[in-house]
């Protein structure tokens, strides 16, 4: 019996009665052709467009494309940018999932609305808050230009406007998957005595823990591939405030298109990372259950 | 007071996360949206309705809200497909299908537009099928449909997934040991439990679907009254240096999203509290 | 129960220890990137100085010679090491950054139109800014040019040839993009000229011969609006635009700058699409201007000014000839005579009264633009 709960999945299916396998069979079947066809049209085909422009001119001329210092200060900028924003959601979101979902109280659905409510926001506007506030004309625009503060056109409005965009991914995931789990266990450790932060870590936390990797996971690629948002707040200096998708469209506008889909592809990459984490979680769970 | 605002619970840690979630909610989101209402309010009211009752605005609300709930619906059916197989079933390269998911949020969203137009394009791979039977994808309607469903494919499938893998399997078991059929475990089990994840994808898919402009300005053909999303008349507006009139406008989509936003969730608070009741 | 518990557990650490790991990889993989470019920074001190130059799209090679050129000529001439940093985007997008606190020493944008914004609403410049420096203030020129597909099917030769039947074009959005103002008001002064005759320049400014001017108006509102009705895609940028005309072959004409036609011919698959030169077409002017408040706040005038002074000279007129710029200066552009087909230039000062009136009149909200696609799309 190895592999992850995958695997303890095939055995459940294996032993279970024989009712009906010839039906059971087909629906899988069915099942797996539509998610593929799907795919096929509307994820696998853009993406192997994107692969295919990247390597049109051959292998060297992709990895020539991340020796350009602008391409590499923009994924410098980019993981700088995500290694900030990516926390912070996190712990936002956990507090914020716990509140709501493990409490009753009024407003509840006025507060996960506020939540959700970057998400409905168009980029072109999350960026544009952020240049009325911190911009030359904006609120505080006067008082950062006597002390000589930049947060628009620079680094600080960067992060301030993914965190913003990447805001309610991580309490968005958890909210659903935490109400739906219930409070008896939580209660059951509390009324034994455990405390509340010992309740989080042991009883809390097992149970959601692939709610919140697909929350980091979805959070952190929000954060690296934001284009609209970012795009308003940072100025487009290049190879200082420039990040790995506005360098996609800089290089891209340069007919430079190997460049371009190559940068694009770096973000694609992670997808892979992705895999890998997800294996590994999957493998230490299972290796230490046995 | 405290009582009447929540009801009991031993859990404890409530003023403080909510405490802190409320401040930090302020900080990032509430705060620089409360900028985007001062800057529509800086216009008079005459000039407010105008700019929004305008036939282009008109008619790029009707894109950009009907292309979104388009897109989402058509989330909810496959993406609900798609997590089904990831979770329950076994096949060679499940995994990394897993992994592809994601790939509409990394991807910069100029890119998935670039790349989708490229597809269905009338010289595309895709595109090149579909033209001889009639169906134009890119520039049209459709195409602003595909890059929705395309970049809200992610919420609905992330959403359903984990609470798929909760789903308690030997409550279906017993169910099918007691004789019931197919549709009735997945009508009286499976969606019940799948149900407010499957909503909040949806919602989630929704809002982003009615907001989103990069991808959707390389495959719209941006044609005024007939192909031109709300958030397209945002920049037109700021291209003209009219600040305001961008504000407002964003400002509608802000509300007419929360409004939508609000009834899903109280919807689901219902189905919620419907759901506990039952129980009892 | 006991079972359960312990696996949570164990689950919890090392889910927490692998969240570390991810953490770490991000961190030494920023450092790694980090090492990779820290040589690129320089110091704001008397021997060194750097510059930052707010421009629009298709002047990105164009810019990336000069600064080379330009940074070894001050070096040569004053000791002083200068690097420009560059920032490219929509000529609009990026007069409301400057307005609204880009710190760019000089701009160098698409239409004065924009120059001029930044002058009204951000007071960054004198309002006499488009005098300082010659012509205008625009070292270099373009026009706007056709470009159809390989072996000119639909034989498209003039203005008057694009709105023959069948014949579909490719533009960018006047509202969004500072380069499709130009398309538009190219195609509207061709219709001008056309009903007005050789002398039409004159007939404009004359109050005697108002009548015919107003019919010749109401025919360029009519050819312009047949124009529009024949777009299948309206990009937002003019790079959009050529991508959806040479990359997605819609369409059987681009209208575009000069200098993006030749740069997309030579960049792009060559021998698919082929230029077509009108017999008139506008002087389309795009204009540079040092960012006073800026340069007085850093110290950086003498440099700022330097800089643009350079792209007068011969060597900057080259360059600019290289990168499909029209130069100014006579000699230079005789030497690429070649690549610049003569044809009759009008000005906006001359035909449509300014930038301000221009803008006014046909692009703001509710204006000629907006009121004859409303009508054409009836």
């Amino acid at each position: 019996m190895a592999g992850g709960p995958s695997g303890v999945v095939l055995a459940e299916l294996a032993s279970r009665p024989g009712r009906d396998t010839a039906v059971a069979t087909l629906i899988k079947l069915t099942f797996i052709g539509i998610s593929l066809l799907f795919l096929m049209a509307l994820l696998f085909a853009p993406l192997i467009t994107v692969f295919a422009a990247a390597l049109d001119k051959g292998l060297a001329m992709y990895f020539a494309s991340f020796k350009d210092e602008d391409t590499l200060a923009a994924i410098r900028l980019t993981l700088i940018t995500a290694v900030i924003v990516v926390p912070v959601n996190v712990i936002f979101g956990i507090t914020a999932a716990w509140s709501i979902a493990k409490f009753e109280f009024k407003g509840k659905s006025f507060l996960i609305t506020l939540i959700d409510l970057p998400i409905a926001v168009s980029p072109v506007i999350s960026g544009l808050i952020y240049v009325l506030l911190f911009g030359a004309q904006g609120w505080f625009g006067a008082w950062l230009q006597e002390r000589d503060i930049s947060i628009v056109f620079a680094m600080p409005g960067i992060v301030l406007a993914t965190m913003f965009v990447t805001f309610p991914y991580v309490a968005r995931e958890l909210i659903p998957l935490m109400q739906q789990l219930g409070n008896d266990e939580e209660e059951a450790a509390i009324t034994l005595g455990a405390g509340g932060l010992m309740t989080f870590f042991h009883v809390t936390l097992p149970k959601v823990r692939w709610g919140l990797l697909y929350g980091v996971i979805l959070c952190n690629a929000r954060a690296m591939g934001e284009f609209g948002a970012v795009s308003v707040v940072s100025g487009h200096i290049r190879g200082l405030t420039t990040t790995m998708p506005l360098q996609v469209e800089i290089l891209y506008n340069e007919y430079n298109f190997v460049g371009a889909f190559a940068v694009a592809s770096l973000l694609t990459l992670l997808a892979v990372v992705t895999l890998i984490v997800k294996s590994l979680v999957e493998w230490r769970a299972d290796y230490k259950k046995r | 007071m405290k009582s009447s605002f929540r009801q009991p619970s031993i859990l404890p840690g409530f003023g403080l996360t909510l405490g802190f979630s409320t401040f930090f909610l302020c900080a990032i989101v509430l705060i620089p949206l409360a900028a985007l209402v001062m800057k529509t309010a800086t216009m008079g009211w005459q000039e407010f309705v105008k700019v929004l009752l305008d036939p282009r605005a008109l008619a790029s609300y009707r894109l950009s809200f009907g292309a979104s709930m388009l897109a989402a619906t058509l989330n909810s059916v496959f993406g609900f497909v798609i997590a089904w197989t990831l979770v329950r079933y076994e096949f060679p390269g499940r995994k990394f299908i897993d992994a592809l998911i994601d790939m509409p949020f990394a991807l910069p969203t100029a890119v998935s537009g670039i790349a989708l137009t490229a597809v269905f394009a009338e010289n595309g791979p895709i595109g090149q099928y579909l033209a001889p039977l009639g169906i134009k994808v890119a520039y049209t309607w459709i195409g602003i449909v595909v890059a929705l469903t395309l970049i809200g494919l992610p919420f609905v499938v992330r959403s359903i997934q984990p609470a798929l893998q909760e789903v308690q399997r030997d409550l279906e078991d017993a169910a099918e040991t007691l004789g019931a059929g197919r549709f009735y475990i997945f009508r009286r089990i499976i969606l019940p439990t799948v149900m407010p994840a499957l909503l909040t994808g949806f919602t989630l898919a929704f809002a982003r679907g009615v907001g989103e402009y990069g991808s959707v300005i390389f495959i719209a053909g941006n044609l005024p009254m007939k192909t031109e999303i709300t958030p397209l008349l945002i920049v037109i507006q700021l291209e003209q240096f009219e600040y305001a009139k961008a504000a407002a406008l964003g400002f509608v989509m802000l509300v007419m999203s929360f409004v939508m936003l609000m009834s899903i969730n109280l919807l689901q608070a219902w189905g919620r509290r419907r759901i506990v009741a039952a129980s009892r | 129960m006991m079972n359960t518990n312990r696996r949570g557990m164990a689950g919890t650490r090392y889910f927490a220890a692998t969240l570390r790991v991810i953490a770490l990889v991000m961190l030494a993989l920023a450092g790694v990137s980090g090492c990779g470019s820290s040589s690129n920074t320089s110091g704001g001190d008397a021997k060194s100085v750097t510059l930052l130059n707010v421009s629009y799209d298709p002047t990105r090679e164009l810019y990336r010679d000069v600064n080379e050129r330009f940074s070894a000529d001050w070096k040569a001439k004053t000791g002083q090491q200068v690097t420009i940093k560059q920032s490219h985007a929509g000529s609009g997008s990026q007069a409301r950054a400057v307005i609204d606190g880009l710190q760019a020493d000089v701009v160098t944008l698409a239409l004065a139109y924009d120059v001029d914004s930044i002058q009204r609403t951000g007071k960054r410049l004198g309002a006499n800014w488009q005098t300082r420096y010659p012509d205008n203030s625009a070292p270099y020129t373009s026009t706007i040019v056709f470009l159809v597909r390989k072996g000119n099917p639909k034989q498209i030769r003039d203005w008057s040839d694009l709105v023959k039947p069948g014949v579909a074009i490719v533009t960018p959005n006047p509202k969004t993009s500072g380069g499709a103002r130009w398309n538009y008001l190219a195609a509207w002064g061709y219709e001008l000229h056309r009903v007005l005759g050789p002398d039409w320049k004159k007939k404009l400014d004359d109050p005697a011969a108002a009548d015919e001017v107003g019919r010749a108006q109401a025919s360029a509102e009519k050819f312009v609006g047949e124009l529009y009705a024949r777009v299948p895609v309206l990009d937002s940028g003019a790079r959009g635009a050529t991508n959806t005309f040479v990359q997605r072959e819609i369409g059987d004409v681009l209208l575009a700058w000069e200098n993006e036609a030749l740069l997309a011919i030579r960049a792009m698959e060559p021998g698919k699409v082929e230029l077509i030169v009108p017999t008139i077409s506008i002087l389309a002017e795009p204009p540079v201007a040092v960012v006073d408040t800026v340069v007085d706040r850093r110290g950086t005038r003498q440099v700022a000014e330097g800089y643009l002074s350079y792209l007068y000279t011969p060597d900057g007129q080259e360059i600019a000839a290289r990168h499909f710029f029209r130069p100014r200066n006579p000699e230079v552009l005789a030497q690429h005579r070649d690549q610049f087909q003569q044809l009759e230039e009008f000005g906006i000062d001359e035909v449509f009264g300014g930038w301000q009136r221009a803008y006014a009149t046909h692009f703001a909200d509710g204006a000629l633009f907006d009121r004859l696609y409303a009508a054409v799309k009836r």
